[in-house]
Order: C-alpha cells, then structure tokens, then sequence
C-alpha cells in the first residue's frame, strides 16, 4: 500500500513544474522549515500543556500552503478548515501571535479565544480557521462573490481536506462558484486520511481533482509534496479564476506525517508508510538537495538557516507560555459589535 | 344538473381574492380546461379553468369584485339542455356568497370550506383575521406623523428597498427571490429596481448559499439572506450559528458578519408538520445573534432597516398569515426602530399579557374579551427576542403583579419559559400569582384542520389563562 501510494504521488504531473531559481528555493526552504519547526514546538507545549483541546500539525504537508502563497498576489484571500497553522504562518502571520493563541494567552490573534482551529487576520487576508469539516468551503465560495461583487480582481483561495471532500455544501459551493463564475481555487489537500479513515474506506472516488467534473469545473491532480509543482498549478488555477472563467479545483496530493490531531496515535497506517514519505518525498529535503546539488547553498548555509528559525520559534514559544491569559473581561467582549 | 364554480383557494393561507377579469361570456361554450376567470391574490394573478364541459350559464361575481371569500359560487355551467332559472334559484339557496369582510370576523385562518358541518366555535378560533382592537401609538413615531395603511409584505419590501438605494454594499440572495418575484412576493419590483447583481436567485442549496453569504458578510458586504421558509434554514443553522454568530467571539473582534437572515417562521396554515414551526426559542438561545419578530407593519418595516444596518447577524421571523394583513406605518423619509425594545401596545392595569409575531393577535383579541369582563390587560409586544427588553415586562408586572406569555411556539424552553425564569429571578416580590405560559401544544403540527386548530394557541386559552392568575 505504501508503495502504491508513493508511485501516485510521483507519477502526477511532474513534468508540469517550473523550476526554481536559487532565491526562490531558499525562499520556499526558509518559509517551509519556519512551518515545520513551529509544528514540532507547538507539538512539544502541547505535550507540556501549554496547549489544549485539538491540535493539528501541518508536517508533511509545507509544500502545498508555501507553493500556493508565492502564486498568490495582496489582496488574494485564504480560508481552510482546523489543520491551519501552515496557512497562518504562510500569509505572513506573527508566528508569536499564531503560538500564544495556541496557548490561550491574551497576545493570540483572537486574544485567546479561537485557539488552534478558530484564528483569523483581516490584516494579512486569512479568513480562518475553521472548526466545522467542509464549512469553509462555502464561507471561502463566499469571499469570492464578494470578490466578483466589488469587481476587485482578487481570488478566495479556499483549501480543504480529502475528508471535507465529501460534505454536501462542497458540492453546493462548486455549483453556486460555476454558475456565477465567481473566483475561487479550491485546494484539496489529500493527505489520504480523514482523521483515522483512509480516504479509500471513505470516498467512492479518491481522484478530488475530478470532483468539480460534473459542474465543469477543471481540476488537476498534483504532487503536493513539491513546491515546485505546487507554484506551478498554482499560477495556472489562480490565473484561471482571475481571468473571471470561474472556480478551479488542485488536489493536492499530500501527506501528513503526525496523527490526525496530537490525541491520535495512527495506528491506522504502517510506520513503514509514513517513514517511505519521509525518506523520499520530504517536502523540505527534496528543496535542501537541490540546493547543495547546484551548489546554490552549502551544508552550512541551510544550518544557519535552521538556527535563526528555531530561534525565531524559540521566542514565540517564550511569548506565548510567558504573556498572560486573557483578562476576565475578555469573557465578555466580541460578543456584538 | 347545474354546476357551481367556486372561488377557489390558491395558496394555503389564502381567504379571499379578486375576480379579476372574467374570460369567457354568459352563453359561452365551455370545455373542460378552458379558462373561465382570472384571479388576483395578494401573491399573484392565476387562471382558473373549467372542469367540467357545458355552457357558461350564469356569472354570479362580477368582474373586478375585490374580496370575494374562498368557495363563494363565482359562476353557474350547464350541461346541455339545462335551463338557467334552475341555475339561479339553486345559487340564491346558498348561503355560502357572503362576503368575505362578514366571514372573517369570526373566521380561523385555515381557510378550510365553512359551507357543512357546524358552525365554527366563536371562542377558539380565531387566528388570522387583523384584530379590531386599536394599538396604541408607538413612542418612537413623532406625533401627528401622516400614516398609511400598508401590508406587512410592502413594508417589508419598502424597507430593503430603502436600504439597497442608501448603501451599495446591501443585496438580496436567496430562491425565488429576482425573477419570481419572491416565493412569498416579498422581494416584488426589487429585481428591476436593482439588478441581477444585488437581486440574486440562488439554487435550492441552503446550506451551501447561507455559507457563501457569510464569507460575503466576513469580508465586509451586507447581505440579506431569503430563506423560502425558517423551515428549510435547518439545513443552513451549521452557518447561522457556527460561522455567522460565533466568528466575530472568535477572532477576538476582527471578524464583523453584518448579515440579516429572514423569512417567514412558524406556521402557515394547512402545511402541516414539517412547515410549521416557530424557532424563535432556537435562535433566542444563542449569543452572537440577534432575533427579531415584529407584528405591525410599522415595526416590521422599522425593524428591518435597524437589522440591515446593524453590524451583527440578525435572524428575522416574519410570518406567512401577517404578511397580508395592514397596518398604519409612519410616511417617514427614514423610519428606523431600535432593536431590542419592547413596545406597549395595550396599556392595563390587572394583568400583563407579554407576546411577540402573530401571537399578538391572540394576545390583543384577548385582551378585548377580558375588558369586556372588567380585567383590563396591558400587553406588551416584545418585538426583539434578543436581546429582549425583559425590563418593559417588569416594570409592568410591578403594576398588574400578573403576568401571562403568549407564543405559537412549543412549550418547553420556549420564549415564554424565559420570561417566567427572568420574572421569578427580577421581580419575584412584585407577582400576586403564578406566571401563565400559552403555547402551542407540545405536538408536531397536524395536518387535519381541526387538530391543527388544537395545536396552536387559542384566544380562550389565553383568557382562562388571564383569568386563572387574576384569580377570576
């Protein structure tokens, strides 16, 4: 099985991918290391405590929100489901903002109150964090009819699970999104597993990318696993819907490498399966490679590399098990406007 | 043998209509399936055709009679060879062509045929009909303000139509709502006024176009969501409450959703179970969202343009049986009302009857009936549920020291239980007797129009209601 799903992952669409300049991969390397490391934080101060209820890590899957971000132009929206600090940290967010939510402290993006699957930015354009399975994908369906309404040029780009894949407003949303054409790139991250349910024991069909098939819809299926090839389908399906040709479906064929949250051992899958994806498909190593290849980067460089990002997770870690909890009052604010 | 032709019911709420225009002439062949008449209602114009093959014998409606009650002989056919004196002496014998205005008096709402059986009970019916009794003047209108007599459906067509000219960012979405003209006609004219692009059909897809109206409230946009009925929005909740109640909490303040979910709730008539509820209690429960369910036109229209312009998600019940119904509304340029205020709209000094939507008109028939037995009821409309103005019920429960709840609703954790905890926690010391809840009965809705009767509120119950806390 694991090899079945390995060869899926390669035999997709690699010849589709641009390559990338040295600034581009040291660009990608930096952005995807900052998600990995702040996920392996994030799952030590869950371990300690610091972070309660479900917590969702983005390892494995760096490549598909940092190739997205670099398609994407200002103005661009984000919205995706529970699995969202990647997505946050991707648009630019303060990962000590990101982390101190994580903890329910009072500097936190929602000021404590959202926590891990409930955080948004007005700022850099992401919508959230959402806790319910499927319900961004109408909310981002959403952004983009306010995006056709002001006329404004800006496409929602609205990621969603092989799980969520099989919730009916999907497929409301993919309707509503042809009919009036509206600028949305809906990205499926097939990580293979709705939370313990291997997407084949799921989904009657498991090529996401042919969903949309029905309402006309184009769709792509994509090695998630290479940023390269990410950015490529990226520039293609955000290009699409900003031309006003309406919604475009990526799948992203992905894989995360923890549990479906920090309470899910993953007993479901071989450890043999999620080792064979480290080992050769690691979105980052397959970037590191490349550089000390080309000599564009030496061993040394991408150390350094490493050691300013863990500082930088360092110091969110500290602000967010250092700055206070929300003040009492907090309770009741933001209830209204 | 001559046959009648009725005025027919065209909409389960329908009680009476206009013969527009007849199509056919006395003397007229008729086959089965031609068009005999034209039939305004307050929805839309229909044809009705013949049923039968004969002569059109005898019309007995003239062209443009307004008001014309449901099952009145409109025309008589004949088979061939019959005389038409046979005809007219048969239709004289009926007593069922009274007008429409004499009939409703004491008429319930399901416009079920009052031709056989016994002769509907005065006391329990009495639903639908626009109460006699005079409601007091709301504060908030200057006095001397001209009015006109409008129907809840134009005030509530006037009220997003003047907020759609006032700001750009308002549009309308939901199904049958542009080029039908609104299921319920509510949307009338709005297409043309404004446009495919902020008058927008949706497909019958709840969930999905409730969610895109969200994210269109989240990045800034006013949207108005139609839903068809509250009872279809049950496929949409996940979005009312999770995303549109719950976002701005959760971001910490950054998120607004400024949107007004509305439509008509609670029961129709005759539609039975599963579209006839009334979910005011289910939205009243959650913080994040205001609820709104006026009675008059005056304060449907007021209380529209408050929540289209307030920041917050706003749930707006409206009901199918009061949309027809008139009722003075302030000829304002600007006529907002404040959410969240109760109004007075019978002032007394022995009982509190507290209500909201079309229990009103239960409330306010009461009230008349209690007068009319020496307790002189103050009845309070609340107007907005949340947040309710519960202060408005105590200061007067300070002055009857009785109080009695009236809603369609069910009785368990209803609006009603709300108000009996609030007043045994706030003004406990003030009460002389138990407070009273009137409810529809704790059923699903029954098709058959006497358990339907059954199930919903009476004016009876709530007089012995009123009576049983004043101890009479």
């Amino acid at each position: 099985m694991a090899a079945t799903a390995a060869a899926q992952v390669k035999s997709e669409s690699s010849n589709l991918l641009v390559e990338f300049t040295k600034e581009e991969e040291l660009t990608a390397f930096r952005e995807m290391l900052m998600i990995r490391r702040f996920e392996e934080k994030a799952g030590q101060l869950y371990g300690m405590g610091l972070i309660g209820g479900f917590c969702h890590l983005y390892i494995g899957q760096e490549a598909v929100v940092v190739g997205m971000q670099t398609a994407m132009k200002e103005g661009d929206q984000v919205i995706t489901g529970y699995r969202d600090h990647g997505h946050m940290l991707a648009t630019g967010m303060d990962p000590k903002g990101v982390m101190a939510e994580l903890t329910g402290r009072q500097g936190g993006y929602s000021r404590g109150k959202g926590g891990s699957m409930h955080m948004f930015s007005r700022e850099k354009n992401f919508y959230g964090g959402h806790g319910i399975v499927g319900g961004q994908v109408s909310l981002g369906t959403g952004l983009a009819f306010a995006n056709k309404f002001r006329n404004d040029d800006s496409v929602s780009i609205v990621y969603f699970g092989d799980g969520a894949a099989n919730q009916g407003q999907v497929y409301e949303s993919f309707n509503m999104a042809k009919l009036w054409k509206l600028p949305v790139v809906y990205v499926v991250e097939n990580n293979r597993y709705g939370m313990g349910t291997a997407h084949h024991r799921a989904s009657s069909t498991t090529d996401f990318s042919k969903r949309g098939l029905s309402f006309d819809i184009p769709g792509e299926q994509v090695d998630g696993m290479d940023v390269r090839a990410v950015k490529a389908a990226g520039d293609r399906a955000i290009a699409y819907a900003r031309s006003g040709q309406g919604p475009y479906i990526i799948e992203m064929l992905t894989y995360r490498y923890r549990g479906h949250s920090m309470s899910d051992p993953a007993k479901y899958r071989p450890k043999e399966e999620v080792q064979k994806m480290r080992d050769e498909h690691d979105p980052i190593e397959q970037v590191r490679k490349r550089l000390l290849d080309n000599g564009w980067s030496k061993e040394e460089d991408l150390n350094a590399i490493d050691k300013e990002i863990r500082v930088v997770v360092n110091d969110a870690a500290d602000f967010a098990s250092s700055d206070p909890e929300p003040d009492p009052a907090e309770l009741w604010t933001d209830i209204l406007r | 043998m001559p046959i009648e032709v009725l005025m027919p019911a065209l909409s389960p709420t329908m009680e009476s209509g206009k013969l527009a225009k007849w199509l056919k002439n006395e003397g007229d062949a008729v086959k089965s399936g031609d068009v005999l008449a034209e039939i305004e209602t307050d929805k839309a114009t229909m044809e009705i055709e013949a049923i039968d093959d004969g002569t059109l014998g005898k019309i007995l409606i003239k062209d443009g009679t307004e008001d014309v009650a449901v099952n009145t002989p409109i025309a008589i056919i004949l088979v061939t060879g019959e005389d038409p004196s046979a005809a007219i002496a048969k239709s004289s014998g009926n007593g069922a062509a009274a007008p429409a205005a004499e009939k409703k008096a004491e008429e319930s709402a399901p416009p079920v045929a009052p031709e056989k059986g016994p002769a509907p009970d005065k006391a329990p019916s009495a639903v639908a009909a626009p109460p006699k009794v005079e409601i007091q003047p709301d504060p908030e209108v200057p006095e001397g303000t001209e009015m006109v007599h409008q129907t809840v459906r134009e005030a509530l067509r006037d009220a997003m139509a003047e907020e759609m000219r006032r700001d750009p960012d308002i549009f309308l979405m939901g199904e049958e709502v542009a080029e039908y003209q609104g299921a319920y006609k509510i949307s009338q004219g709005l297409l043309d006024e404004f446009g495919a692009r902020r008058v927008i059909d949706t497909p019958i897809t709840e969930y999905g176009f409730a969610g895109v109206g969200v994210g269109a409230a989240l990045s800034g946009l006013k949207p108005i969501v139609e839903f068809m009925t509250w009872n279809f929005a049950m496929q949409a909740i996940d979005h009312i409450i999770n995303s549109a109640a719950k976002t701005l909490y959760m971001s910490g303040g950054q998120m607004g959703c400024p949107i007004v979910f509305r439509g008509p709730n609670g029961a129709a008539a005759r539609v039975a179970a599963q579209h006839s509820q009334d979910y005011t209690a289910w939205y009243s429960q959650v913080p994040g969202l205001k609820v709104i369910a006026p009675y008059t036109a005056a304060d449907f229209k007021g209380l529209l343009k408050a929540a289209i312009r307030d920041p917050n998600p706003v749930i707006f019940l409206e009901n199918e049986i009061l949309y027809g119904q008139s009722f003075d509304v302030p000829k304002l340029d600007d006529f907002v009302l404040p959410i969240g205020k109760a109004r007075i709209a019978r002032a007394g000094s022995d009982v509190t009857l507290v209500s909201f939507s079309i229990g009103m008109t239960y409330a306010l028939k009461a009230a008349e009936e209690l007068a009319g037995q020496g307790i002189e009821a103050e009845v309070i409309d609340l107007r907005t549920i949340r947040p309710m103005d519960i202060e408005t019920v105590i200061e007067s429960v300070k002055k009857t020291g009785r109080c009695v709840t009236v809603e369609e609703g069910w009785p368990q954790s209803g609006v009603g239980s709300e108000i009996v905890a609030q007043l045994m926690e706030k003004a406990f010391d003030y009460l002389d007797a138990p407070v009273l809840r009137v409810t529809g009965k704790d059923v699903p809705m029954p098709y058959a129009a006497n358990l339907e009767k059954l199930a919903l509120p009476s004016v009876a119950e709530v007089v012995e209601a009123a009576k049983a806390v004043s101890y009479k």
